[in-house]
Protein backbone atom coordinates (compact mmCIF):
# COMPACT_ATOMS: atom_id res chain seq x y z
CA UNK A 1 0.00 0.00 0.00
CA UNK A 2 1.33 3.36 -0.89
CA UNK A 3 1.64 6.31 1.06
CA UNK A 4 -0.38 8.16 -1.22
CA UNK A 5 -3.03 5.78 -0.65
CA UNK A 6 -3.06 5.82 2.68
CA UNK A 7 -2.44 9.76 2.97
CA UNK A 8 -6.03 9.98 0.56
CA UNK A 9 -7.62 7.12 3.18
CA UNK A 10 -6.81 9.82 6.12
CA UNK A 11 -7.75 12.67 4.31
CA UNK A 12 -11.70 11.15 3.78
CA UNK A 13 -11.67 9.86 6.75
CA UNK A 14 -10.82 13.31 8.06
CA UNK A 15 -13.43 14.76 6.43
CA UNK A 16 -16.49 12.88 7.01
CA UNK A 17 -15.34 13.21 10.93
CA UNK A 18 -14.55 16.80 10.65
CA UNK A 19 -18.05 18.42 9.04
CA UNK A 20 -20.04 18.04 11.62
CA UNK A 21 -18.16 19.91 13.91
CA UNK A 22 -16.55 22.12 11.84
CA UNK A 23 -19.39 23.42 9.85
CA UNK A 24 -21.69 23.42 13.55
CA UNK A 25 -19.14 25.38 15.34
CA UNK A 26 -20.42 24.31 18.52
CA UNK A 27 -24.05 24.97 17.91
CA UNK A 28 -27.12 22.46 17.76
CA UNK A 29 -28.46 21.80 14.92
CA UNK A 30 -31.78 23.70 13.89
CA UNK A 31 -34.91 23.45 15.59
CA UNK A 32 -36.34 20.89 13.31
CA UNK A 33 -33.73 18.79 13.09
CA UNK A 34 -33.08 18.56 16.55
CA UNK A 35 -35.01 15.52 17.45
CA UNK A 36 -33.11 13.44 14.70
CA UNK A 37 -29.87 13.71 16.03
CA UNK A 38 -30.67 12.88 19.29
CA UNK A 39 -31.83 10.28 18.24
CA UNK A 40 -28.74 9.46 15.81
CA UNK A 41 -26.71 7.74 18.66
CA UNK A 42 -29.81 5.06 19.88
CA UNK A 43 -29.97 3.97 15.96
CA UNK A 44 -26.30 3.97 15.11
CA UNK A 45 -25.06 2.14 18.17
CA UNK A 46 -28.06 -0.84 17.67
CA UNK A 47 -26.48 -0.95 14.26
CA UNK A 48 -23.68 -1.32 15.60
CA UNK A 49 -24.36 -4.03 18.03
CA UNK A 50 -26.13 -6.23 15.21
CA UNK A 51 -22.99 -5.75 12.82
CA UNK A 52 -20.24 -6.51 15.40
CA UNK A 53 -22.54 -9.67 16.36
CA UNK A 54 -24.12 -10.92 13.24
CA UNK A 55 -21.89 -10.40 10.79
CA UNK A 56 -18.91 -11.78 9.23
CA UNK A 57 -16.94 -11.03 5.96
CA UNK A 58 -20.27 -9.17 5.06
CA UNK A 59 -22.17 -12.29 5.55
CA UNK A 60 -25.11 -12.85 8.15
CA UNK A 61 -23.63 -15.64 10.37
CA UNK A 62 -24.52 -16.63 13.85
CA UNK A 63 -21.78 -17.86 15.84
CA UNK A 64 -20.71 -17.56 19.75
CA UNK A 65 -20.63 -13.86 19.47
CA UNK A 66 -24.64 -13.73 19.52
CA UNK A 67 -24.28 -15.86 22.96
CA UNK A 68 -21.69 -13.45 24.61
CA UNK A 69 -23.60 -10.23 23.48
CA UNK A 70 -26.93 -12.02 24.93
CA UNK A 71 -25.02 -13.14 28.24
CA UNK A 72 -24.37 -9.18 28.10
CA UNK A 73 -27.95 -8.14 27.20
CA UNK A 74 -28.84 -9.87 30.60
CA UNK A 75 -25.44 -8.01 32.66
CA UNK A 76 -27.38 -4.47 31.23
CA UNK A 77 -30.49 -5.63 32.18
CA UNK A 78 -29.57 -6.37 35.72
CA UNK A 79 -27.71 -3.18 35.45
CA UNK A 80 -24.09 -4.50 35.65
CA UNK A 81 -21.20 -2.38 35.83
CA UNK A 82 -19.39 -1.65 32.29
CA UNK A 83 -16.65 -3.67 32.88
CA UNK A 84 -18.83 -6.39 33.84
CA UNK A 85 -21.10 -6.54 31.45
CA UNK A 86 -18.08 -6.39 28.78
CA UNK A 87 -16.57 -9.12 30.34
CA UNK A 88 -19.45 -11.56 30.82
CA UNK A 89 -19.57 -11.44 27.10
CA UNK A 90 -16.17 -12.07 26.06
CA UNK A 91 -15.96 -15.25 28.86
CA UNK A 92 -19.21 -17.03 27.81
CA UNK A 93 -18.08 -16.55 23.57
CA UNK A 94 -14.94 -17.52 24.99
CA UNK A 95 -16.35 -20.79 26.59
CA UNK A 96 -19.68 -21.35 23.90
CA UNK A 97 -16.14 -20.96 20.99
CA UNK A 98 -14.06 -23.77 23.16
CA UNK A 99 -17.09 -25.97 23.62
CA UNK A 100 -18.06 -25.92 19.83
CA UNK B 1 -11.19 2.09 30.07
CA UNK B 2 -12.27 -1.95 29.59
CA UNK B 3 -13.14 -0.31 25.83
CA UNK B 4 -9.90 1.04 26.06
CA UNK B 5 -7.94 -2.03 26.96
CA UNK B 6 -9.93 -4.02 24.30
CA UNK B 7 -9.09 -1.11 21.88
CA UNK B 8 -5.35 -1.73 22.64
CA UNK B 9 -5.65 -5.64 22.05
CA UNK B 10 -7.79 -4.77 18.48
CA UNK B 11 -4.67 -2.48 17.60
CA UNK B 12 -2.56 -5.37 18.35
CA UNK B 13 -4.43 -7.59 16.02
CA UNK B 14 -4.51 -4.86 13.37
CA UNK B 15 -0.33 -4.63 13.50
CA UNK B 16 -0.33 -8.10 13.05
CA UNK B 17 -2.55 -7.84 9.71
CA UNK B 18 -1.11 -5.15 8.48
CA UNK B 19 2.71 -6.70 8.72
CA UNK B 20 1.13 -9.95 7.11
CA UNK B 21 -0.12 -7.63 4.39
CA UNK B 22 3.69 -6.08 3.54
CA UNK B 23 2.63 -2.89 5.27
CA UNK B 24 5.90 -1.19 7.04
CA UNK B 25 5.96 -0.37 10.41
CA UNK B 26 6.17 3.25 9.65
CA UNK B 27 2.59 3.21 7.01
CA UNK B 28 1.03 0.71 9.64
CA UNK B 29 1.47 3.19 12.98
CA UNK B 30 0.96 6.38 10.32
CA UNK B 31 -2.46 4.61 9.15
CA UNK B 32 -3.34 4.42 12.68
CA UNK B 33 -2.62 7.87 13.90
CA UNK B 34 -3.67 9.86 10.79
CA UNK B 35 -7.20 7.41 9.94
CA UNK B 36 -7.55 6.30 13.37
CA UNK B 37 -10.99 4.45 12.74
CA UNK B 38 -10.72 1.00 13.15
CA UNK B 39 -13.13 -0.42 11.06
CA UNK B 40 -12.15 1.31 7.89
CA UNK B 41 -8.18 0.64 8.27
CA UNK B 42 -9.07 -3.06 8.82
CA UNK B 43 -10.94 -3.46 5.93
CA UNK B 44 -8.13 -1.22 3.62
CA UNK B 45 -5.73 -3.52 5.06
CA UNK B 46 -7.86 -6.60 3.88
CA UNK B 47 -8.10 -5.81 0.43
CA UNK B 48 -4.39 -5.07 -0.16
CA UNK B 49 -3.67 -9.03 1.81
CA UNK B 50 -6.18 -10.25 -0.55
CA UNK B 51 -4.28 -8.50 -3.74
CA UNK B 52 -7.12 -5.85 -4.18
CA UNK B 53 -6.07 -2.49 -5.74
CA UNK B 54 -5.08 0.52 -3.41
CA UNK B 55 -8.06 1.99 -5.47
CA UNK B 56 -10.38 -0.69 -3.75
CA UNK B 57 -8.61 -0.56 -0.44
CA UNK B 58 -9.40 2.85 -0.02
CA UNK B 59 -13.05 2.82 -1.56
CA UNK B 60 -14.05 0.85 1.22
CA UNK B 61 -12.39 2.08 4.16
CA UNK B 62 -14.34 5.12 3.25
CA UNK B 63 -17.22 3.91 2.99
CA UNK B 64 -16.82 2.33 6.19
CA UNK B 65 -15.76 5.60 7.69
CA UNK B 66 -18.60 7.77 6.12
CA UNK B 67 -21.00 7.39 9.38
CA UNK B 68 -18.49 9.18 12.05
CA UNK B 69 -19.77 12.26 9.16
CA UNK B 70 -23.22 11.27 11.65
CA UNK B 71 -21.04 11.59 14.86
CA UNK B 72 -20.55 15.43 14.02
CA UNK B 73 -23.74 17.09 14.56
CA UNK B 74 -24.46 14.35 18.04
CA UNK B 75 -20.74 15.64 19.72
CA UNK B 76 -20.81 19.41 18.53
CA UNK B 77 -22.73 20.98 21.54
CA UNK B 78 -20.38 19.15 23.32
CA UNK B 79 -17.23 20.50 22.43
CA UNK B 80 -16.43 23.79 23.52
CA UNK B 81 -13.38 26.22 21.89
CA UNK B 82 -12.22 28.03 19.00
CA UNK B 83 -11.27 26.13 15.75
CA UNK B 84 -8.08 24.93 16.17
CA UNK B 85 -9.64 22.73 19.51
CA UNK B 86 -11.95 21.84 17.19
CA UNK B 87 -10.33 20.62 14.61
CA UNK B 88 -7.98 18.58 16.91
CA UNK B 89 -11.44 17.00 18.60
CA UNK B 90 -12.59 16.58 15.25
CA UNK B 91 -10.16 13.67 14.44
CA UNK B 92 -11.47 11.57 17.24
CA UNK B 93 -15.11 11.23 16.27
CA UNK B 94 -15.86 7.73 15.93
CA UNK B 95 -17.58 4.97 17.53
CA UNK B 96 -16.12 4.97 20.87
CA UNK B 97 -15.92 8.21 21.68
CA UNK B 98 -19.19 9.10 20.61
CA UNK B 99 -20.93 6.29 22.17
CA UNK B 100 -18.86 7.20 26.03
CA UNK B 101 -19.94 11.06 25.09
CA UNK B 102 -23.39 10.04 25.00
CA UNK B 103 -23.75 8.12 28.13
CA UNK B 104 -23.02 10.77 30.41
CA UNK B 105 -25.72 12.23 31.86
CA UNK B 106 -24.30 16.06 31.73
CA UNK B 107 -23.15 18.46 29.42
CA UNK B 108 -18.98 18.39 31.24
CA UNK B 109 -19.30 15.10 31.62
CA UNK B 110 -19.82 14.59 27.91
CA UNK B 111 -16.85 16.98 27.52
CA UNK B 112 -14.79 15.13 29.70
CA UNK B 113 -15.76 11.82 28.50
CA UNK B 114 -15.12 12.60 24.40
CA UNK B 115 -11.67 13.94 25.44
CA UNK B 116 -10.66 11.00 28.00
CA UNK B 117 -11.67 7.99 25.98
CA UNK B 118 -10.40 10.24 22.19
CA UNK B 119 -6.60 10.87 24.16
CA UNK B 120 -6.11 7.35 25.51
CA UNK B 121 -7.71 5.73 22.45
CA UNK B 122 -5.70 7.24 20.22
CA UNK B 123 -2.20 6.81 22.14
CA UNK B 124 -3.11 2.98 22.75
CA UNK B 125 -4.36 2.36 19.25
CA UNK B 126 -1.09 3.88 17.86
CA UNK B 127 0.82 1.73 20.51
CA UNK B 128 -1.05 -1.30 19.48
CA UNK B 129 -0.50 -1.36 16.01
CA UNK B 130 3.22 -0.54 16.29
CA UNK B 131 3.24 -3.39 19.03
CA UNK B 132 1.12 -5.75 16.43
CA UNK B 133 3.65 -5.05 13.49
CA UNK B 134 6.84 -5.73 15.47
CA UNK B 135 5.41 -9.07 17.27
CA UNK B 136 3.46 -10.45 14.15
CA UNK B 137 2.49 -13.71 13.71
CA UNK B 138 3.69 -14.83 17.44
CA UNK B 139 0.38 -13.66 19.03
CA UNK B 140 -2.49 -16.37 19.15
CA UNK B 141 -5.63 -15.23 17.74
CA UNK B 142 -7.65 -12.85 20.53
CA UNK B 143 -10.78 -14.30 19.33
CA UNK B 144 -9.76 -17.21 20.93
CA UNK B 145 -10.85 -14.91 24.11
CA UNK B 146 -13.95 -13.65 22.94
CA UNK B 147 -12.32 -10.27 22.15
CA UNK B 148 -15.00 -9.87 19.12
CA UNK B 149 -17.59 -10.36 21.52
CA UNK B 150 -16.65 -7.02 23.71
CA UNK B 151 -17.19 -3.80 21.20
CA UNK B 152 -20.99 -5.16 20.84
CA UNK B 153 -21.45 -5.67 24.59
CA UNK B 154 -19.60 -2.41 25.45
CA UNK B 155 -22.10 -0.56 22.98
CA UNK B 156 -25.28 -2.69 24.53
CA UNK B 157 -24.28 -0.58 27.83
CA UNK B 158 -23.75 2.23 26.04
CA UNK B 159 -27.06 1.93 23.95
CA UNK B 160 -28.84 1.19 27.53
CA UNK B 161 -29.44 5.17 28.39
CA UNK B 162 -30.77 6.05 24.57
CA UNK B 163 -33.33 3.46 24.45
CA UNK B 164 -34.94 4.74 28.05
CA UNK B 165 -38.05 6.28 26.20
CA UNK B 166 -40.08 5.04 23.38
CA UNK B 167 -38.85 7.04 20.42
CA UNK B 168 -35.31 5.68 21.49
CA UNK B 169 -36.56 2.40 21.38
CA UNK B 170 -38.12 2.91 17.64
CA UNK B 171 -34.72 3.95 16.79
CA UNK B 172 -33.01 0.89 18.04
CA UNK B 173 -35.45 -1.94 16.55
CA UNK B 174 -35.60 -0.18 13.65
CA UNK B 175 -32.07 0.26 12.71
CA UNK B 176 -31.50 -3.33 14.05
CA UNK B 177 -33.41 -4.52 11.19
CA UNK B 178 -32.57 -2.56 8.54
CA UNK B 179 -29.04 -3.50 9.41
CA UNK B 180 -29.95 -7.24 9.51
CA UNK B 181 -31.89 -6.31 5.85
CA UNK B 182 -29.08 -4.61 4.23
CA UNK B 183 -26.54 -6.61 4.94
CA UNK B 184 -26.93 -9.43 2.52
CA UNK B 185 -27.84 -6.85 -0.44
CA UNK B 186 -24.94 -3.65 0.43
CA UNK B 187 -21.34 -3.19 0.40
CA UNK B 188 -19.54 -3.56 4.17
CA UNK B 189 -19.92 -0.43 6.03
CA UNK B 190 -23.75 0.78 4.00
CA UNK B 191 -25.96 -1.32 6.02
CA UNK B 192 -24.84 1.23 9.25
CA UNK B 193 -25.56 4.20 6.69
CA UNK B 194 -29.25 3.01 5.86
CA UNK B 195 -29.92 2.30 9.53
CA UNK B 196 -29.51 5.56 10.39
CA UNK B 197 -33.13 6.03 8.31
CA UNK B 198 -34.72 4.70 11.36
CA UNK B 199 -34.21 8.56 13.20
CA UNK B 200 -37.13 9.34 11.18
CA UNK B 201 -39.80 7.04 12.19
CA UNK B 202 -38.46 7.15 15.66
CA UNK B 203 -39.08 11.62 15.14
CA UNK B 204 -42.42 10.84 14.00
CA UNK B 205 -43.57 8.26 17.42
CA UNK B 206 -42.12 10.84 19.25
CA UNK B 207 -44.14 13.96 17.72
CA UNK B 208 -47.29 11.52 18.45
CA UNK B 209 -46.72 10.97 21.84
CA UNK B 210 -45.93 14.63 22.26
CA UNK B 211 -49.20 15.16 20.61
CA UNK B 212 -51.48 13.38 23.54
Amino acid sequence: MSWSAILVMAAGAYAFKAIGLLVLGGRTVAGRMQPLVGLLPAALFSALIVQQTLVSDGELVIDARLAGVLAGAIAVWRRAPFVVVVLVAMAVTALVRAAA
Amino acid sequence: MVLNIAIGIVALTFGVLADSAGLSLAKAVVMSALVLTGASQFAAVSVIKDGGSAVTAVGSALVLAARNMLYGPVLSPWIRGGLGRRAVAAHMVIDETTGMAAAASTREDAERSFWFTGITLTVLWIGGTALGVVLGGRIGDPDRWGLDAAFPAAFLALLAPQVRERPGQVAAAVAAALTIVATPITPNGVPILVAALAVIPAMIVGRRSDAR
